[in-house]
């Protein structure tokens, strides 16, 4: 019986493959599917008083969110929030990695390393330390103001958009920075120099061979950015006062003191729905028009 | 024909501390295949770079058509390179990597579609437009490399090993293929290789680089008949070395006492005058002869043979005697592996085939 197992199993490649995906399998569905699933059944109930919800199906809840001009317009605002952070990163990140990748010959894994140190902290302690920078007695406002520069701090650095925007920026970068220098430098260099050779200077030869080959580590960044900063609440409750606040703080605030959580699971079940299909329009619009670059 | 058509003049290239170019000077003909032969890190590749424009030398200058290249990015110079690796742009096809070079030109899209069929035509790459790299065997991406280059009409086409990852049968087709290409269209090609074989079946002219420097520069038949050194005698071919004092000078001949073996008057090739100076007497193996019986030339030496390896159309002997201490390479084409019962042989040598080195 053993030995017929045994030898079932060396023979085949799915119980292979089944046996070691099962650990993050069963971690998956525990962890994810179980929550998923909750979630999406909540959204079709009502909160009727305090502690009761009623259990019969209904989709009010959805028409609740979009005849609220407030959770509308804070979900446009997360949006617009995480692709500004997305589109920044990239141009921040972008030139550093194209630069380990063909400009560094040694120790290009040190400088990897360097860059990533402050991702060694918490996040938490990233996003207080920002607080530091930006407060209105923080470094840059007293610096300006012991200059001369300033009689009064700058009120638009913190618990604002433009707070929220930094540090999340800073937040996020080293999650682009790798899958960025990966297509970087997987391009073959002798490519970079075969178009130099056929004639284009060194931009016409970044557009035309250098950005369209590390498209699938700009798509990689984007998702790995606009995905999590979409949802994030921690720096907009930190460092966003009202200007930025964001969906997910109101989410937050329904499953919490407001207490209603099939609205805030429907809002939850929105912001899903809209970040799946950013994402989708997003990978297959860059697709689209890196075939037309080429 | 312009006869320093490139001019190389007193180029240096240094990485650090090392000269990977040092102060080489020499010119390349209109329409000449040139090959730059050598072991791997001589410094050939460097010195092809250079004259595309992805090095810039630390000393010296670049001369083409009377032009100064020296200080030309790759884009602005008439050259064109064919990659070791081929470097096709893996997410554009055929025609559109052909067509690449063609953009900057100021070509209408008439010119620019019959041009592109010519040279893919030329090439025998006609109705592989539409396929990617990822779809073509190495020997049809060579050819793709090949047209890409070629399309823009270059004055000098760059060649660096692109035969080298070609399996041997398809390496002997391009190289005649390459050879006829190239008498046909006139444009000239500097090729860059580390096989001397290939080197010397293909060009014009070649020079033997070994660390930073030109060893010897000239025909093929010339560098394999009269090399100027042991790097290059021993570089090009097969050969055997002779320790040797010269004795006296007889016009046009020397009296040379190899060691062990005696005196004996050969080709002055060095033209050395004074006597007792040290030299090395070089024999092909293919100028030897292989006997089971004594022979009657000049010099004739009973032998054992130690190995053996055929090769089908001539069979290679190392074989051992008392006078000299190293084993001896010769080859024969009608004497075989199975030929010697008692490994005992007899080899003799033409002085005519003794050639004179400088001992460096």
């Amino acid at each position: 019986m053993l030995q017929a197992w045994k030898s079932f199993y060396a023979r085949s490649d799915p119980a292979k493959a089944y046996s070691l995906l099962s650990p993050a399998l069963i971690l998956v569905t525990l962890a994810m599917l179980v929550p998923l699933v909750l979630m999406l059944s909540f959204s079709f109930f009502t909160q009727v008083s305090f502690t009761e919800i009623d259990y019969s199906f209904t989709i009010q809840r959805y028409i609740d969110f979009f005849q609220k001009n407030l959770l509308v317009s804070l979900l446009i605002k997360s949006v617009k929030i995480s692709f500004i952070v997305t589109f920044v990163t990239l141009l921040t990140a972008y030139p550093v990695c194209y630069y380990i990748a063909f400009y560094v010959k040694k120790n290009k894994m040190l400088w990897l390393v360097l860059l990533t140190l402050p991702f060694w902290t918490s996040y938490l302690l990233r996003v207080f330390s920002w607080k530091i920078i930006l407060g209105t007695k923080g470094v840059i406002n007293s610096s300006l103001i012991n200059a001369g520069l300033l009689n009064e701090p700058l009120t638009f650095l913190m618990y604002s958009e433009t707070a929220v925007i930094i540090t999340l920026t800073h937040a996020w970068a080293a999650f682009a920075l790798l899958p960025l220098y990966v297509s970087l430098e997987k391009i073959d260099f002798s490519l970079i120099e075969a178009a130099r050779d056929l004639g284009l200077s060194r931009l016409e030869t970044f557009w035309k061979i250098t950005l369209p080959l590390s498209l699938p580590g700009i798509i990689g960044a984007i998702l790995i950015i606009f995905i999590p900063t979409v949802g994030d609440y921690v720096t907009p409750a930190l460092l966003g006062g009202t200007d930025g606040r964001m969906l997910s703080n109101m989410i937050q605030a329904y499953f919490g003191k407001v207490n209603n959580i099939p609205l805030g699971a429907a809002s939850a079940t929105i912001m899903l729905l809209t970040v799946a299909i950013v994402t989708m329009v997003v990978s297959y619009t860059t697709k689209q028009l890196s075939q037309r670059i080429s | 024909m312009n006869d320093s058509f490139i001019q190389i003049n007193r180029i240096s290239k240094h990485f650090g501390n090392v000269k990977a170019v040092d102060d080489v000077s020499f010119q390349i003909k209109e329409g000449e295949f040139f090959s730059l032969l050598g072991p791997s890190g001589c410094g050939k590749t460097t010195l092809l770079r250079l004259l595309a424009g992805f090095e810039y030398p630390t000393n010296g200058n670049l001369l083409l058509d009377g032009i100064d290249i020296t200080a030309l990015p790759p884009d602005k110079r008439p050259t064109n390179m064919v990659f070791q690796n081929y470097a096709i742009f893996p997410h554009i096809n055929v025609e559109k990597n052909v067509q690449f070079g063609l953009r900057k030109l100021g070509l209408t899209s008439d010119e620019i579609s019959k041009r592109v069929k010519d040279v893919l035509s030329l090439v025998k790459l006609e109705g592989y437009e539409e396929r990617f790299s990822s779809q073509l065997s190495g020997g049809q991406r060579q050819r793709v490399a090949l047209a890409r280059a070629l399309v823009r009409q270059p004055k000098v086409l760059l060649l660096d090993e692109p035969l080298g990852a070609l399996d041997k049968k398809l390496r002997d087709e391009m190289q005649l293929e390459l050879r006829t290409l190239q008498k046909e269209i006139g444009i000239t090609f500097v090729f860059v290789t580390h096989d001397q074989q290939e080197a010397i079946s293909m060009s014009d002219r070649v020079a033997v680089m070994s660390e930073g420097k030109i060893q010897q520069m000239s025909s093929p038949n010339e560098l394999y008949k009269n090399p100027q050194n042991i790097f290059v005698s021993d570089f090009i071919g097969e050969t055997n070395f002779l320790k040797a004092k010269t004795e006296s000078k007889d016009g046009e001949y020397i009296n040379v006492n190899i060691e062990n073996l005696g005196q004996f008057k050969v080709k002055n090739s060095l033209n050395i005058s004074e006597n007792s100076s040290d030299v090395i007497c070089s024999v092909r193996p293919e100028t030897m002869m292989i006997d089971v019986e004594k022979s009657d030339w000049d010099i004739c030496l009973e032998a054992t043979i130690k190995q053996t390896s055929y090769l089908g159309e001539m069979t290679k002997f190392y074989v051992e005697t008392k006078e000299i201490e190293k084993v001896i390479t010769v080859s024969s084409q009608y004497f075989d592996n199975q030929s010697f019962k008692e490994n005992k042989c007899f080899i003799s040598i033409n002085l005519n085939d003794i050639s004179l080195l400088n001992k460096k």
